[in-house]
């Protein structure tokens, strides 16, 4: 992120309340991750040391350290989900995409494949539990999902079956 | 335009009607998150495409949701003269004969669910509609809605959620004039302690209590907070409080910092909800508009504003004390109390603070427009007005209900809900996320209010009722829950840290056949370890999940342990 568009993302927290996770929300937001340059020029321009905004990336599952692909899968694994099946649906699309899900180091669930096409993420509650299971690519939500309907929806994505 | 007294409000008002009564027909799609998901703004926008095209005389909204989420997509239809009709499972391709028929002055019958002749707004509005379409089942015989009583959801689904003139129509902001200009704080905090009102975030703490201690506390500076965390997974009923009627939720917190004296308001929400967040800003600056948020408000000389502050996807964050380090930018790791947030040196930057939930804020415009002791006739003894609940997973019915306290399981689950879901018979509930309990069916004639769902082991929580049928396995239910906690533990105190990793380990080799009886033992001993001596809410509430399930459903246990 260079570091006008930073300044301009500062500008809009004047206050304090709120201010760190919503700056450094808007940087995951925007980049899809939070570039370790980008959290070193943020430190010196707040003037808060580093190793608080690396606790901050670390604590929370929003944010992310590592690059993600080009689209971003992410399952909801909530109560409603989880009656409903979701355990099959990330089975399903790890099968889709031939990852292997497991938590990384510091506990989060992210894995991107191989050719940086797709990353595949967990949550916890889109809020959509009527719908259940729900999940959510690149910001679309889409309910009900079975194994079955999981190949069209990831088409949308350019995603395609490979033999293996 | 500022709006400075009465007068101005009831100007504002008379537009407001105009839109939604607009003298012409008005169709109003249902675009809350879920409406969205299964294709709600596919069918809003093939509908604007025709009436643009053809420059037909038809007003195009949009709304929040009614709450029945398993009929989605919802568009309702306004016809001069004649009752609201609301449409359900509508998609794109119904748009063309949605729009034929109403230039015809009628609905598309076979896409009707149901008519409403005039609906009351509670808060000094009733909208009389009209009458006609006899063969359309009125709303109040629908099965889903007849139990149900709307006092917060009051206006979900049938205003413009973008729109505060609409807002301000069914009777919006005139409990806020009426706090602000016509009583002092101590008579707003007397009526909100005598309606009765209890925390909706999950323990029910008196409401008018909490405001009274923050009000007593001399400090320069107050904060007042609304939780928006909404943590519990199966909940979302404070995303579509927010999402389909943001300004009641405003009007609560002006009238609380009011009568609390607090200058400066936050909401703190969740990160995954970014629909709320964007209706929340415009409301907001909306709000600002009109001088309802800001200086000198009413002409009083009240100053008050409210900022949005958003989490970042941790659990724990729910909880008072850490939902106030996140907000400060720390990570968010509860301590013991006291200090409690309304202390001085315990709230947001050490001033006194008053933190309450988004429905807890939504309660209080009915409170004052409508008076506590009407409030106060609303649901049970000590268990007063309305809660609304998600009622979701294996039901048939899913969606957002609203009910007085004190309404039975069976009530919920089998009346409004109908049952199970493809014909699968109920097993359980589990109400209260992951501080809650499962609740079997045979103990399905409690009451649900605070007292009765302790004892039967669970908690109110926040208000997600998660449906369990004869498939489902209670013991993953509950290694489901241990993992979950385990996760968000912040890992500032051991008993909830090590001890959950432990009792996850034995649900684990439990549901491997590995288990032994004695591992049943330990995990119970454990549980009531970790209740009784973690730091905060999180672990002292995790266990209840395994302690229900040992208690009802000990037999699916049995059976997979080795004697
Ligand atoms: C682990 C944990 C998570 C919580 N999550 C929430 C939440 O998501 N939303 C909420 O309103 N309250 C939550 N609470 C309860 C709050 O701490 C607090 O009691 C509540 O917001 C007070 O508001 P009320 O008095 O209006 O209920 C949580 C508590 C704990 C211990
Ligand atoms: S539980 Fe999956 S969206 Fe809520």
């Amino acid at each position: 992120m260079d570091e006008k568009t930073l300044d301009i993302i500062i500008s809009r927290y004047e206050a304090p309340a709120g201010r760190l996770l919503g700056i450094m929300g808007e940087i995951q937001n925007q980049e899809g991750y939070i570039p370790r340059e980008t959290l070193e020029i943020l430190s010196v321009k707040l003037e808060v040391p580093l190793s608080q905004l690396y606790g901050l990336a670390t604590f929370y599952s929003f944010f992310s350290l590592k690059p993600v692909g080009d689209h971003v899968i992410t399952v909801c694994m909530g109560t409603a989900c989880h009656v409903k099946g979701a355990v099959k649906i990330l089975k399903a699309l790890e099968e889709m995409l031939g990852i292997k899900s497991e938590a990384s180091e510091d506990g989060k669930f992210s894995i991107t494949t191989e050719d940086k096409k797709f990353t595949l993420e967990i949550a916890r509650c889109f809020g959509a539990c009527s719908m259940a299971p729900v999940l959510r690519v690149d910001g679309n939500l889409y309910g009900y999902a079975t194994p079955e309907n999981l190949p069209g929806i990831l088409a949308e994505y350019g995603w395609e079956r490979h033999e293996n | 335009m500022k709006i400075k007294s009465v007068t101005d409000l009831v100007a504002k008002k008379k537009v407001g009607l105009q839109k939604i009564l607009p003298g012409k027909p008005r169709i109003a799609v249902g675009l809350a998150t879920c409406g969205i998901a299964v294709g709600g703004d596919r069918v809003y926008e093939r509908l604007k495409e025709i009436i643009d095209k053809d420059r037909l005389d038809i007003t195009l909204t949009k709304v929040g949701c009614i709450g029945y989420c398993k009929e989605e997509p919802l568009v309702n239809i306004t016809i001069p003269g004649k009752p609201l009709v609301i449409l359900h499972k509508v998609d794109e391709s119904d748009a063309e004969e949605i729009i034929r028929s109403v230039q015809n002055g009628g609905v598309p019958y076979d896409r009707a669910l149901c008519q409403v002749p005039a609906w009351d707004h509670v808060t000094g509005c009733v909208m009389d509609y009209g009458k006609g379409f006899d063969r359309i089942p009125l709303y109040d015989n629908i099965p889903f809605f007849q139990h149900q009583k709307k006092v917060i959801l009051r206006d979900a689904g049938l205003i413009n959620p973008e729109d505060i003139d609409e807002y301000i129509a069914i009777g919006g902001y005139f409990s806020a004039i009426k706090a602000l200009t016509g009583m002092d704080p101590d008579s707003i905090i007397e009526e909100v302690e005598k309606s009765g009102l209890r925390g909706r975030g999950g323990a029910g703490f008196p409401t008018g209590l909490k405001w009274r201690i923050t009000r007593d506390v001399k400090a320069d500076k107050k904060y007042i907070i609304c939780n928006a965390d909404e943590g519990d997974p199966g909940a979302y009923m404070n995303r579509n409080e927010m999402e389909s009627d943001p300004h009641m939720l405003i009007e609560g917190m002006i009238i609380g910092a009011f009568a609390m004296g607090a200058a400066e308001g936050l909401i703190y929400i969740r990160a995954e909800y970014p629909l709320a967040i964007k209706r929340l800003t415009l409301a907001i600056e909306q709000a600002r508009e009109y001088g309802l948020l800001g200086k000198d408000i009413f002409s009083t000389g009240f100053l008050f504003d409210i900022r949005i502050a958003t989490g970042a996807g941790a659990f724990v964050c729910g909880e008072s004390t850490a939902l106030v380090a996140s907000i400060e930018g720390r990570t968010g790791r509860p301590h013991p109390r006291p200090p409690r947030l309304t202390d001085i040196g315990g709230g947001l930057f050490g001033y006194p603070t008053d933190l309450n939930n988004v429905e807890t804020w939504c309660n209080i415009p009915v409170i004052i427009s409508n008076g506590s002791g009407w409030y106060a006739t609303i649901g049970a003894r000590g268990n007063t007005g309305t809660k609304v609940f998600s009622l979701v997973g294996k039901v048939d019915r899913v969606g957002l209900v609203e009910v007085p306290l004190g309404t039975t399981l069976s009530t919920i689950v089998s009346d409004i809900g109908n049952g199970g879901a493809n014909n699968r018979k109920v097993k359980a509930v589990q109400t209260g996320g992951p501080s809650g309990g499962c609740i079997p069916f045979r103990l399905f004639d409690t009451p649900v209010d605070f007292e009765s769902l302790n004892k039967a082991g669970s908690i109110m929580g926040s208000g997600g009722i998660v449906v369990m049928d004869e498939d489902t396995d209670m013991v993953d239910i509950a290694r489901y829950f241990i993992n979950f906690a385990t996760g968000e533990s912040c890992g500032k105190c051991v008993p909830c840290r090590e001890g959950l990793k432990h009792a996850l380990l034995l649900l684990n080799r439990i549901m491997a056949k590995k288990g032994t009886k004695q591992d049943l033992e330990t995990l119970a001993l454990l549980s009531d370890t970790i209740v009784a001596t973690s730091l905060c809410g999180l672990g002292q509430t995790a266990p209840n999940p395994v302690l229900t399930t040992l208690a009802y459903f000990r037999d699916e246990y049995d059976a997979l342990v080795k004697p």
